[in-house]
């Protein structure tokens, strides 16, 4: 499978602080690719440049044949990536249908031919039962299904993922895991996300990026990848079986 | 027009300019600390000028002699203001702050209109047309004591806030206010005391101007807007800034007065106005905010 | 299309909508010359209430210089009809692309060097208050002693010059506010209207979402723009004279958004609801004091602001949702 996303050694530096050092992975079409380490180590940076927010200092990112480094955010959603936020952004007076009809009207060009597919979202992320709801009176996993489905609306071949799992508790993670292996297999949409709740990340990844400080340490399948004493060292913590 | 015509309205235009300055100080103090955008600044100046009125056709008293009780009866008002009515707005929305002072200002400039009337007023005093000559400069005597007065003003209120515990404190407050609160600083009542001391600015401001301009109900909102010029200027939240801003501003109305059209002035100030949002929004002396 | 105008409204608003539809055409016929003066500022507010509305309530940029779109359409159409006869219709061609290019300048300007919030409502100030100076040392148009356009005695309505008594406005300006009330209902139930919102709520996800925020906002200012000078056209047909000082004026630029923000910003009833409510107060205050034989000029004023502070303090979102809320009148929430 030839690589949907292609980065090339991208760094960026924010006044003399490095967040991230010459980094580079392949995503490849189709796949899941997932990018760990601790707090600090430039992956919502790395995110960042990808979906336009920054452009990088050096490198080049490549998706779908075209070079996509230093475009605005915009741009890069109508060429076929979608993203979530970290913190997520729902559009709080609107509800809960109005917020994935948002993302919906990308590519169509009314709300009543975008309705069908926005149901059908709702209905994937269980959220069809809520969707007269105001954004802002949703609960936390709520918000983050949102977050999902309406970047999921705007039908994307590339899909950012940042910190998805993060507060909720195991059996939402799961539920979680599930959408996007449906929307992986059944929809062949590719999937990059940051994450750290390695449930999430070994139930989903075909190979992990581990960064540290901003720079790579580790690349692999995840069975590798766990067990890379570098790895270990700076991010999972190893139990002394001495 | 022989160069010391020049010069003197150049001059004049400074010493204006330091006097729009300190109006804007408060301004930006308030921004600085309290972080609302007081759009009712001009009309509050307005009711410490007819305050200065009232009293000097009542007692005679030389406005530099009000300056103080003036300012200190603006700064109680200024911080009963704040503590009462503003301070729940600090955390809606900015649109929401904004018309809440538009509305204060709406009322203010109109019921100034209803108790004094549309007239212009003013304060005579007798060196009223003083001038001082240096060489071949003529220096008008309210402009210059005007601008001493604001000078002086401003030094205090920098000193109180570099070199006191409650001014460190206040400015600790405008840093971080999280941290303010953990450190068990009263910020309801620092916030308070800093719109007090931007409305004393403005009072003394407003007496000094009472030396060089009428005043009509109706000029309030043209300094609230001369004020955020100057404060765009200059830079929001600094405190030299709107210094330099006052003169840049004051030199450059004083300037287009007399080469252009009086009444046309204000369109400079203006111009420079949009120039500086559009190219260097943080003003001159302002920092980028992260 | 136009069936789905009325979705998701419940019958009873339905029913309220017809009902005021039938008192508004029929008006004219009972109330009496002073009140229909009065509705004709209570539609004269509505409507430019509306326009600004649009870039507020929809767009999310608050605009403090409107008095600037009202003052161009004004002028360029009373100019017209004075130096060279041409009636204001035609007039309208001309006004409306004119004003439609000063929001145009103003938003690019805007937009394109991020200039928001409230320093984007300080620079429609300056520019309100450029044309105010400007246009009082413009001598093709009168200057600031001011522009005055032909009344002749007439004994019956002339629509196309936009000569006659209070009815024919009040006719005009019922159409107008019922087809900015229509259009932006339209406009609201569309991929436009959900691009707005969005950019409103959030504009950096709005952006992450494939919205180009730029070319929306840019199109929400010049509609407001546009909509506006329509309402300078017929102010300056309606009250004959212009003065930079009076048309240009902050004052004017703060009494257009009374009404939207005391009816509700973002909705649609509001900015109608806030025009009935603050006009007929108003001239209530006035008529009282005339009777009471007290003269205040400026308590009209005062009215507005304590209005506006009583608002925005107690019910920040405007009447209209408290209304609606309490008497269950929109069928989702808005």
């Amino acid at each position: 499978m030839s690589a949907l996303l292609s980065v090339e050694g991208i760094s960026k530096r924010f006044r003399g602080l490095r967040a991230v050092d010459k980094v580079s992975f392949e995503v490849p079409e189709g796949g899941i690719f997932a990018v760990i380490g601790p707090n600090g180590a430039g992956k919502t940076t790395v995110f960042n440049m990808i979906a336009g927010v920054f452009a990088p200092n050096g490198g080049r990112i490549t998706f779908a044949g075209e070079r996509i480094d230093g475009l605005a955010p915009d741009r890069i959603c109508r060429r076929g990536i979608g993203r979530t936020f970290q913190i997520v952004r729902p559009f709080p007076a609107l509800t809960v249908e109005d917020n994935v009809m948002v993302g919906a009207l990308l590519h169509r060009r009314n709300p009543r031919e975008a309705k069908e597919w926005v149901d059908l979202i709702l209905d994937r992320l269980d959220l069809f039962e809520k969707r007269h709801q105001l954004a802002s009176s949703l609960t936390l996993p709520d918000r983050k299904r949102l977050e999902v489905a309406r970047a999921v609306a705007t039908e994307p071949k590339l899909l950012l993922l940042d910190e998805v799992m993060a507060g909720l508790r195991p059996t939402e993670t799961d539920r979680m895991v599930e959408v996007f292996r449906r929307l992986n297999e059944d929809h062949g949409v590719t999937i990059l996300l940051i994450e750290h709740v390695m449930r999430a990340v070994m139930a989903l990844a075909d190979r992990i990026l581990v960064l540290h400080h901003g720079a790579p340490i580790a690349e692999g399948p995840p069975a590798e990848v766990v067990r890379d004493p570098a790895v270990i060292h700076s991010y999972l913590g190893a139990e002394d079986l001495s | 027009m022989p160069l010391s015509i020049y010069l003197n309205v150049a001059i004049g235009g400074i010493l204006t300019g330091l006097v729009y300055g300190l109006m804007a100080l408060g301004l930006s103090v308030i921004f600085g600390v309290v972080r609302v955008v007081n759009f009712a600044h001009g009309e509050m100046m307005t009711v410490a000028m007819y305050i200065v009125i009232v009293l000097f056709s009542a007692f005679h008293l030389d406005p530099l002699v009000m300056l103080v009780p003036v300012a200190a009866a603006m700064f109680c008002f200024g911080y009963v203001l704040q503590k009462g009515v503003i301070n729940p707005f600090i955390t809606r929305p900015e649109h929401s702050q904004f018309l809440l002072l538009v509305g204060i200002g709406l009322v203010i400039s109109n019921v100034l209109l209803i108790v004094f009337g549309p007239d212009a007023q003013n304060v005579q005093v007798g060196y009223a047309f003083d001038s001082y000559q240096i060489g071949p400069v003529i220096i008008d005597a309210t402009k210059l004591y005007a601008a001493i007065g604001a000078i002086v003003v401003a030094s205090a209120l920098y000193v109180f806030f570099q070199y006191t515990r409650l001014g460190t404190a206040i400015r600790a407050c405008a840093d971080n206010y999280t941290g303010a609160l953990v450190v068990g600083l009263d910020v309801k009542h620092l916030y308070a005391l800093t719109f007090g001391l931007g409305l004393a600015c403005v009072g003394a401001a407003g007496t000094m101007l009472l030396l060089i301009f009428d005043v009509t109900p109706s000029v309030g909102p043209a300094y609230t807007l001369l004020a955020f010029v100057i404060v765009i200027t200059g830079g929001l939240g600094s405190m030299p800034g709107a210094l330099i801003g006052g003169v840049l501003i004051g030199l450059t109305e004083a300037m287009a007065g007399l080469l252009f059209n009086p009444s046309a002035k204000s369109m400079f100030s203006f111009a420079i106005l949009v120039l500086v949002l559009l190219f260097r929004p943080q003003g001159i002396m302002g920092k980028r905010t992260a | 299309m136009i069936a789905h105008l009325f979705d998701g409204l419940p019958r009873r608003t339905l029913l309220l909508l017809a009902l005021l539809l039938l008192i508004g055409l029929t008006a004219p016929l009972y109330a009496g010359d002073y009140l229909l003066t009065v509705l004709v500022v209570i539609l004269y507010f509505a409507y430019v209430g509306q326009a600004w509305n649009i870039m507020m309530g929809f767009a999310g940029q608050l605009s403090l210089g409107h008095a600037l779109y009202v003052g161009l359409g004004a002028y360029t159409a009373a100019a017209l009809y004075v130096h060279f006869g041409i009636g204001p219709w035609i007039g309208l061609f001309a006004a409306v692309p004119i004003a439609a290019l000063a929001g145009a300048v103003i938003g690019f300007l805007a937009f394109r060097f991020r200039v928001g919030g409230v320093y984007f409502a300080i620079l429609t100030i300056a520019f309100a208050e450029f044309a105010r100076v400007g246009f009082d040392h413009f001598g093709w148009i009168g200057a600031s002693a001011g522009l005055f356009l032909p009344v002749k005695q007439f004994t019956h309505n002339n629509l196309w010059l936009l000569r006659g008594n209070p009815t024919l406005f009040y006719y005009v300006l019922l159409v107008a506010t019922v087809a900015a009330f229509v259009g932006c209902r339209m406009l609201l139930q569309s991929r436009v209207g959900y691009f707005w919102r969005a950019i409103r709520e959030d504009e950096e996800a709005a952006r992450a979402l494939g919205i180009n925020t730029f070319r929306y906002k840019m199109l929400a200012v010049v509609i407001s723009a546009a909509m506006t000078s329509f309402a300078g056209v017929v102010f300056a047909f309606y009250y004959n004279n212009l003065f930079p000082e009076q048309v240009f004026n902050i004052g004017q630029s703060i009494e257009i958004i009374l009404a939207p923000i005391v009816g509700g910003v973002g909705t649609l009833f509001g900015p109608i609801l806030g025009a009935f409510v603050l006009t007929g107060l108003a001239e209530t205050l006035t008529r009282i004091l005339e009777v009471v034989g007290v003269d205040l000029p400026g308590a009209k004023q005062v009215f507005y602001g304590i209005c506006l502070l009583l608002v925005i303090m107690a019910l920040p979102d405007g009447i209209w949702p408290w209304l609606s809320e309490r008497f269950k009148l929109t069928g989702r929430p808005k």
